[in-house]
């Protein structure tokens, strides 16, 4: 393809206009900056950006709304996660029982990395308890690696209650409760 | 207390009428060169502060406005305006100077690599010493070397700085640099001419080489400023001032996007902050060079008579720097203006169309002074 050129008039060619109007646009920005102080920055720290609804920031561990730990350890999070950030211990046959009635397990240990985690999302859309959801945390500093290891306690106090309307194992009680009184047709 | 200060007085003034002629010279051009020298190198810490914080503006940003020392950061409500204004920020910056690592890399010529940053900065400072930056101080002449043949002067020392920027890009053994080094030489011998032959006009009208006379000439009022009288050669001087300074629109031998800082791409710490420097202090010298030539140096804009009293000469010395800082402004400016030229733009811009106006302009400025007398 070619791109004529068009010839510049004298005008043009004389490069005062084009200095001419180089010297106003700047001079406008320098005034709208310096005197009315619409600088575009946002200085970090002090300010900080909202992230937009949807936004993938740090995965944390979530409890319901009796505050009961909802992961059960069924550790599909840890064998999606693409970078391994996730590292789950389950209780074993002789551990801890899971904190709310008939939810069979909850972790032992659960821990993620954050300097490995990628904040894909792929363990939130994984994870079949709704126990582990991408919050809104961007922003990760520490003096240490191993400040970054994220345990549960520390997972959890950060994730917060999830209003599950659900509630999955408590209903099991009820329909178990129910399949007890539930008129069978004897013969 | 004003017995005391006349006894002070006093005993100066015999001390000082016991030396000779000569030692009273040197003691005063020891101390001229001294402040001029503190000055300049304060004008350059706070030159770069300007340039970034300018430059902020124009770019939408807020520039530096973190730096502070913490005794001062605890003033209420002047210590923040200070941070934001970033006026520690200089400071840091020639701190970090200092501090870095002062790296030499193996490949370099060695003796060469280590001349050039001095070859560039001196220079700079050499051409600040025939300007005159102020009327008198007492009997003292505000001027360091009143030199009959200033310009003369100024021309020769101000195209070594050049040799610096090329040795650097040689000495350095690597592409960019070499780079660098060869548009420098290529930007001299275009903007060079062009740039002295600006200046004859100026000098026709004055009838001298003396850059205190070339202010003499000027001090009426405001329109016997050069700038009215030889506008053209205001303007070629202004530009061939920016290539001169290695500044936007031609800093080819440095142009970061595609040199890689050219000549200084393998320096460091204190080599680097040198180059840093010359270029600043160049600025200031161009600058300083023009308020003299064309904005009637220290003169007010009514017109001025060399001063009387130490305040009267105190305002004519901030007459001239605040001329010579409104020129930097406009430096600093036209930096976020205009794109960088091509090499050979600039060649052409110096050979076909500077020249032929400067000579041009000599010739008008000829006969119009034919024609008068």
């Amino acid at each position: 393809m070619i791109v004529p050129r068009q010839k510049l008039t004298f005008w043009e060619r004389l490069y005062l206009p084009a200095l001419w109007g180089g010297l106003r646009i700047t001079a406008n920005h320098f005034f709208r900056t310096a005197v009315q102080g619409k600088a575009v920055t946002m200085e970090y720290p002090e300010q900080r950006w909202v992230v937009p609804p949807g936004y993938r920031g740090a995965p944390y561990l979530v409890k319901d709304q009796d505050g009961h730990t909802k992961c059960v350890s069924c550790q599909l999070c840890e064998f999606v996660c693409p970078p391994k950030a996730i590292r789950i211990v389950p209780p074993g046959p002789e551990g801890q029982a899971a904190d709310r009635p008939n939810a069979e397990k909850m972790p032992r240990e659960f821990e993620i990395n954050m300097l490995r985690c990628i904040f894909c999302g792929f363990c939130q859309e994984v994870c079949p308890e709704e126990a582990i959801f991408l919050m809104k945390d961007y922003s990760f500093t520490a003096e240490s690696r191993e400040e970054l290891l994220y345990n549960k306690e520390k997972l959890l106090a950060l994730g917060g209650v999830h209003q599950d309307t659900i509630q999955k194992w408590k209903q099991k009680q009820v329909e178990a409760d129910a399949q007890e009184t539930f008129p069978v047709a004897r013969s | 207390m004003p017995v005391c200060q006349s006894k002070f007085e006093h005993r100066s003034m015999t001390w000082m009428q016991q030396l000779t002629e000569t030692q009273q010279w040197l003691l005063f051009s020891a101390v001229k060169i001294a402040v001029v020298f503190g000055v300049v190198m304060f004008f350059v810490a706070y030159a770069v502060l300007v340039e970034r914080k300018v430059s902020a503006f124009i770019q939408d940003r807020v520039g530096p406005n973190r730096t502070v020392p913490p005794f001062i950061d605890a003033i209420p409500v002047l210590g923040r305006f200070l941070k934001r204004l970033g006026i520690f920020q200089p400071m840091a910056d020639g701190l970090k100077f200092l501090l870095k690592e002062d790296f030499t890399p193996d490949y370099v010529r060695k003796v060469y690599f280590w001349l050039a940053p001095a070859i560039t900065a001196i220079p700079a400072f050499l051409t600040l010493a025939v300007i005159p930056f102020g009327s008198q101080l007492g009997r003292q002449p505000m001027v360091i070397a009143d030199l009959n043949v200033g310009i003369l002067y100024t021309f020769g020392i101000v195209s070594l700085g050049v040799y610096g920027i090329v040795l650097a890009g040689w000495a350095s053994n690597s592409k960019y640099p070499f780079l660098g080094g060869i548009r420098s030489s290529a930007q001299l011998i275009s903007y060079e001419i062009a740039m002295g032959m600006s200046v004859v006009p100026v000098f026709m009208l004055v009838g001298d080489l003396n850059l205190s006379k070339v202010i003499a000439y000027q001090s009426g009022s405001a329109f016997d400023w050069m700038l009215f009288k030889q506008p053209i050669a205001f303007a070629i001087f202004m530009v061939a001032a920016f290539a001169e300074t290695n500044r936007l629109p031609f800093d080819l031998p440095e142009s970061e996007t595609e040199l890689v800082g050219g000549y200084h791409t393998e320096y460091s710490s204190m080599k680097f902050a040198l180059f840093f420097l010359g270029e600043y202090a160049n600025m200031i010298a161009s600058s300083a060079m023009m308020v003299t030539l064309f904005l009637g140096g220290w003169t007010p804009l009514w017109g001025g008579t060399p001063a009387s009293t130490i305040w009267g000469g105190l305002v004519h010395i901030g007459w001239f720097l605040a001329k010579m800082i409104a020129l930097m402004v406009v430096f600093i400016w036209v930096r976020w203006m205009l794109p960088r030229f091509r090499y050979d733009q600039l060649m052409d811009l110096g050979w076909r169309v500077f020249i032929p106006m400067a000579l041009v302009n000599i010739l008008i400025t000829a006969v119009v002074l034919f024609i008068r007398h």
